[in-house]
């Protein structure tokens, strides 16, 4: 599949929401943890050498899992491979928790679901639609009842 | 650099929501090299599926695997000076960055891509996420300050607001500001809506209504303390917010007077 990796390459130079140097084993046969800056930028998750400038790889965080591992360790998968995980052994409990967070909320499906969440409140509260006033009211992505993810 | 190729591509496919699809012929690019010499521009008819600020294309709609990506992250999309009618034209800040020239079969359906190609950055929607975010709290806001007017004489007044729905939400919103989205299933569900399973806490289901309120009336408070913990209703809810503490000391106020009046009633039985 072809992509514009040199817009991807840009996209990890810009301002990172979470960054930080973590140990990082990739779920390949006889892989190790390693030293890697990881990097958050929108629903990506570049990881770099602690000394490069140019991420070695970018996962990108749709229709991933995050799951507490062992202590200070966590891990996320895709749906259609749960078994194949990608680790990641932070410095701390706390460090671990708040990444797993920010994971969480990642993913630009997350973002739709909460959209979609406010949007009916505020109705509920108010009686108004407050995407109306965006234009955007009747775009599918904002819509309630889309059943699956 | 690597890209977890199996997992994007599998998002591509799957049956999430599209935010846009269709045919696009799309401009086939050169190498500089070429540029030189005089070589038609050809253009190539794929399908395209817009899935937030991924834009991926196939060989045709039935394909099982995209043959390209398109990163939206950053772009401008713009009218096309090109020769085609109906073209427009997905650029990137970079200065030596290709463009992608999409042609479109019509001007509706280039109105309608252009329109959803250029609201489908990361950051536009969170934008929009944050916006609604803040609008939900103001509501909230205005809401607790209606609720701070004196208590009513009539109890079945304040039954009335208690079976109001639109009370509920102010338990809900905490949540939300709060844990941020930590009660939401990250994988699961679809939640805020009736569809939601009670599992978070019954999060996105109003909590139910406090026993007691409804027996306020005819006074089962034989017991001289009442556990002032007022009839609170069950959710999961931080005593930090503010709307939290507006909403207690509004339940507090009425467990007052309830409490004042089983007191003046236990001195009459008394005397």
């Amino acid at each position: 599949m072809r992509y514009n990796e040199r817009e991807l390459l840009s996209l990890a130079r810009q301002p990172a929401e979470k960054a930080a140097e973590v140990l990082m084993r990739v779920p390949k046969k006889g892989s190790v943890l390693k030293r890697r800056l990881v990097k958050l930028v929108v629903n990506f998750l570049f990881y770099f050498r602690t000394d490069e400038a140019e991420p070695i790889g970018a996962l990108l965080l749709e229709h991933c899992r995050i799951t507490r591992e062992e202590e200070n360790v966590f891990s996320i998968s895709f749906v259609e491979e749960p078994e194949r995980k990608y680790c990641f052994e932070c410095d701390s409990e706390e460090q671990c928790r708040e990444w797993v967070e920010a994971l969480k909320r990642a993913s630009y499906e997350f973002m739709r679901r909460s959209l979609i969440f406010y949007r009916n409140e505020i109705q509920k509260m108010t009686g108004k639609d407050p995407l109306e006033q965006y234009g955007i009211s009747e775009e599918a992505r904002f819509q309630l009842g889309t059943p699956k993810q | 650099m690597k890209l977890n190729e199996r997992s994007v591509a599998h998002y591509a496919t799957c049956d999430s929501p599209a935010d846009h699809a269709g045919f696009l012929r799309k401009r086939v690019e050169r190498h500089h090299h070429h540029a030189h010499h005089h070589h038609a521009t050809s253009y190539q008819r794929r399908w395209f599926v817009l899935k937030g600020n991924l834009l991926f294309y196939f060989e045709d709609r039935e394909s099982r695997e995209p043959v390209g990506l398109v990163v939206l992250e950053g772009c401008t999309v713009e009218l096309c000076e090109a020769a085609e009618e109906f073209a427009f034209a997905i650029r990137f800040d970079d200065a030596g960055a290709r463009a992608y020239v999409l042609v479109a079969d019509g001007q509706a359906a280039m109105e309608a891509w252009v329109k959803a190609l250029s609201r489908a950055s990361f950051d536009y929607m969170r934008l929009v996420v944050r916006e609604l975010e803040k609008q939900l709290e103001e509501a909230c806001k205005s809401l607790a300050a209606c609720r701070k007017s004196p208590r009513r004489s009539s109890s079945s007044g304040r039954k009335r607001h208690l079976s109001n729905p639109a009370l509920l939400p102010l338990q809900e919103k905490p949540t939300v500001l709060e844990n941020g989205y930590s009660t939401w299933g990250s994988g699961g569900g679809v939640p805020g809506g009736a569809t939601c399973p009670d599992r978070d806490g019954g999060y996105a289901k109003p909590p139910p209504l406090p026993p007691r309120r409804r027996s306020a009336a005819s006074s089962t408070m034989g017991s001289p303390a009442p556990g002032l913990s007022p009839a609170m209703p069950e959710s999961p809810v931080s005593p930090e917010t503010d709307c939290f503490s507006k909403l207690h000391s509004w339940y507090g106020q009425e467990i007052t007077v309830l409490r004042r009046e089983w007191q003046e009633r236990q001195k009459k039985r008394h005397q």
